[in-house]
């Protein structure tokens, strides 16, 4: 696998990096916040009691920070095949500017923004850093996760 | 949950009320289907197998919201959680338990707001972190 050349040209990169998935949307519901605290385990009663939540700061539910990569839809691919077949979830960066709440509705727009390889104990691996952006139906920005993808 | 954790009651150094998770097959079923992450790796034996790993694994997401269950915790209801990030450096596979941890490393105020930045860590039963992060949160003032 070591000698495995090159496989990303600059010209690569530049048909890439730049490039917006299309828009994917969702409301968010309060039955999918409570699943989804449920299936991380997290009893906090901020996501999950609405009476006790309403006497809170934000006046009800709001969902737990890594909620909103439940919006499968919001996925950008590559402008061309990459011989992999195997992927990884290398790390996740996430910034917060608003809650997301009952009712919201959330826009999200993956775009690519690094798109790098490099020779590891796998063999060649190509680096995907796509940034997500989450805007409510005030067009506010809720939230961005940045994240990075292997494939190899 | 906790009481109220103040700005000023923080010290840097200080740790967080460890977190254990005892993360099951189950769970991970429970995730993909709340998550829509239904990547096969994470629920079936065979495919798991099939791409070079023991089993299952657990979704780096799932990690990633323990990380986030331990900050959202400790900073209380009048906490805001700013910023999250994490890298899945090690696998963790489900049945094994997982404790995360965290540090106050910097307290500062900016912009009127009053930040605390901790270091996060998801250690394995062997006491390995498989998923080092870090998070920023905006803590109440007891002077304002």
């Amino acid at each position: 696998m070591s000698s495995q050349e090159s496989l990303l040209t600059e010209e690569m990169k530049r048909q890439a990096i730049g490039l917006e998935g299309a828009p994917a949307v969702m409301e968010v519901e309060k039955g999918h916040i409570l699943r989804f605290a449920e299936a991380i385990g997290d009893p906090n009663i901020q996501w999950t009691e609405e009476a006790a939540a309403r006497k809170g700061r934000y006046g009800g539910i709001t969902a737990p920070p890594t909620f909103l990569r439940a919006m499968r839809g919001a996925t950008v691919e590559l402008p061309f095949e990459l011989s992999f077949s195997r992927r990884l979830d290398a790390g996740s960066d996430w910034e917060y500017f608003q809650p997301a709440r009952p009712g919201d509705r959330i826009t999200a727009v993956a775009r690519i923004a690094d798109l790098t390889e490099r020779s590891g104990r796998l063999g060649l691996m190509v680096f995907m850093t796509t940034v997500t952006t989450y805007r409510n139906q005030f067009e506010e920005v809720v939230a961005t996760q940045t994240n990075t993808l292997i494939a190899y | 949950m906790s009481e109220q954790v103040y700005w000023e009651d923080v010290t840097e150094g200080m740790e967080l009320p460890a977190l254990v998770k005892e993360p099951t097959t189950r769970q991970l079923v429970q995730y993909a289907g709340a998550s829509g992450d239904f990547y096969e790796i994470h629920y079936d034996k065979d495919f798991a197998i099939g791409n070079q790993l023991d089993g299952p694994i657990l979704h780096g997401a799932l990690k990633s919201a323990f990380l986030g269950q331990l900050v959202t915790d400790w900073m209380g209801p009048l906490g805001t959680l700013k910023r999250l990030q994490c890298q899945y450096r090690g696998m963790d596979a489900p049945g094994q338990p997982v404790t995360v941890k965290g540090v106050v490393t910097r307290k500062y105020a900016e912009d009127g707001q009053y930040l605390v930045e901790c270091e996060l860590r998801l250690e394995n039963a062997a006491g390995q972190n498989t998923t080092p992060g870090s998070a920023t949160v905006a803590l109440p003032s007891r002077g304002s």
